[in-house]
């Protein structure tokens, strides 16, 4: 009986439960306990008993405890036993309710029954031994933190509560911790990747005359594609309308081709996208690149904000105009004939919103029909207009 | 029958969907009311049950497998009212008459057909002129009962013709 620990009834990361039999009472050798009605749980990993009144008391004994199992028949008077005859007792094993027992086995007595099943379950549980398995895999490096992990489980009542808890905080400083170092690596390596960009950007205008010209726009393009060497940050240019005027001149710049290149529009979702991803470090927050677009009208920059009546937001470059959009979309449709949102979308490499857009506005002007069906919203050249 | 010759619109399918451009709006609507009132012409039918027309082949196109919605047909009928070529039944809007010929031009044609046949001066009971042998073949034929009525009313304003009832039947005299 020795051999019991207390425990919380829970159980291990890898155990689970196979059978459970109530009315099971425990014998310590041939002598009646104080655990007399409760239910024998049998997991992979343990033998489990709580008691029917009280839930909170459980006792647990490792399978890896038992020697042999025997049955014991039932009598006129006895109910059918299991006896389970176990191993010496390990030092060092949590507190259980017994310090020290002079019998090397236990009896389960069960009253409703059931304990030729049960045994059956035993048996095949301890041959497979899948406590072992639990442990293998677990190499000797965290040997220690194995046990952390187990031990506190196995500690009942509040002091093991806290203390579980308390591990777990400590393993997530580390955690963080770490993270944060690793980012701290990554800092210091792109202030460096600024500064190389920055030594290639002087060394380009320094050389202007010896290296040809394509060279150096390829030179550029690279540049551009890497990222922006000194991006407007807040304390380079301080805050307020200084600050957001910059930007504004900085997205156009960069922005300006690639837009162009694009279909002369840009949604503000993908603009925030290559922006951030061009300035690597020093991220903007979207409120100052929408303040900055704003003031692209205001500053004569070649990009423009707009936004349509649904509410999508896109940069466009000035020469697109809506008139412009309007003769080229009603012409492609008269073209290519009826389409939807999606096709013109793949026609033109847009995203689909703002295809969309484009359909939507030249039906404003009256460029374009509509077809409403179940299968979507189609887009005609608009006859009622053109044909008599 | 011979087939009615149906309009382009109605092979179109934005045809089917009211447009939210305003001015391509205008011109789909007189697109319907005309098509609404030559169809009716055509197979000279003067009532007009909302819940039937809505699977009638005039609103619902079977070879584009596109339908008027019962919301936009409301929109055409009651623009058809607006201008004058439709009166509702009901309150409920369940059914109407359309009036694709106005009772005074129908009037004109009757009048046109009895000084043709120089019946001035002669009595006629209102079902000699919508269903008698003689009346066959004119457009009045088959002319609905109260349509006829009103193109009767309208030639006694002008003094035409005069409405008269005598026991229990009509009759009109020409002038």
């Amino acid at each position: 009986m020795d051999r019991f620990s207390w425990c919380d009834g829970g159980l291990y990361p890898d155990e689970s439960r196979v059978v459970e039999k109530s009315g099971v009472a425990v014998y310590d050798g041939q002598d009646k306990t104080a655990f007399t009605n409760g239910i024998a749980i049998l997991t992979t990993h343990r033998l489990m008993w709580r008691d029917q009144k009280n839930r909170n008391c459980v006792i647990s004994l490792p399978l890896s405890n038992i020697s042999s199992l025997d049955e014991q028949p039932s009598g006129f008077t006895k109910s059918a036993k299991i006896i389970v005859h176990l191993t010496p007792a390990v030092p060092g094993r949590p507190p259980g309710p017994v310090t020290y027992s002079c019998h090397n086995f236990i009896r389960l007595s069960f009253r409703e029954l059931g304990q030729r099943e049960f045994l059956q379950y035993m048996k095949e549980e301890i041959q497979k031994k899948k406590w072992e398995a639990e442990t293998a895999p677990i190499p000797s490096a965290s040997n220690s933190g194995g046990s952390s992990n187990l031990l506190p489980r196995q500690r009942a009542g509040i002091m093991g509560i806290e203390r579980s808890i308390q591990q777990r905080n400590k393993e997530t400083n580390k955690n963080i911790s770490q993270a944060f170092q690793d980012l701290r690596n990554l800092m210091e390596k792109a202030k460096e990747m600024v500064t190389l960009s920055k030594t290639i950007a002087t060394k380009i205008k320094d050389k202007q005359g010896e290296i040809t010209e394509d060279e150096t726009v390829k030179f550029k393009s690279y540049l551009l594609s890497m990222g922006i060497p000194n991006p407007v940050t807040k304390e380079t240019h301080g805050t307020g309308d200084k600050y957001y005027s910059e930007l504004a001149k900085e997205l156009s710049s960069v922005l300006a081709k690639q837009i162009q290149e694009t279909g002369g529009m840009m949604t503000l979702t993908d603009v925030y996208c290559r922006v951030n991803r061009a300035r690597g470090m020093e991220l903007l927050s979207p409120e100052d690149l929408l303040h900055a677009c704003q003031l692209m009208e205001m500053l004569r920059l070649p990009l423009r904000l707009r936004t349509f009546d649904s509410g999508v937001s896109v940069l466009q470059t000035q020469s697109q105009n809506e008139e412009e959009i309007v003769t080229q979309t009603s012409q492609l449709v008269q073209d290519k004939g009826p389409m939807t949102a999606e096709q013109l979308a793949q026609r033109l490499g847009l995203p689909v919103v703002l295809a969309r857009e484009r359909l939507l506005l030249t039906e404003k002007l009256g460029g374009l029909c509509r077809d409403e069906t179940i299968e979507g919203l189609k887009f005609y050249p608009n006859l009622f207009l053109t044909q008599a | 029958m011979v087939d009615f010759d149906w309009p382009w619109q109605y092979k179109f399918p934005p045809f089917f969907t009211i447009q939210p451009n305003i001015e391509t709006f205008k011109k789909q609507l007189e697109a319907w009311c005309s098509l609404v009132l030559d169809y009716q012409r055509h197979i000279k039918q003067y009532t007009l049950d909302v819940t039937e027309a809505q699977n009638s082949e005039l609103f619902y196109n079977k070879q584009l497998n596109r339908r008027l919605s019962l919301e936009a047909i409301y929109v055409v009928l009651d623009e058809l009212k607006r201008r004058g070529n439709l009166e509702w039944k009901d309150k409920s809007k369940k059914s109407c008459t359309l009036i694709w010929r106005t009772p005074a031009e129908w009037g004109k044609i009757i009048y046109n057909w009895i000084c043709s046949r120089a019946m001035n001066n002669t009595v006629c009971t209102l079902f000699e002129l919508s269903d008698g042998e003689d009346s066959e073949g004119q457009e009045f034929h088959g002319l609905d009962k109260e349509i006829l009525i009103r193109a009767l009313k309208s030639l006694e304003s002008e003094g035409k013709a005069e409405f008269m009832v005598f026991d229990g039947s009509e009759g009109v005299k020409f002038f």
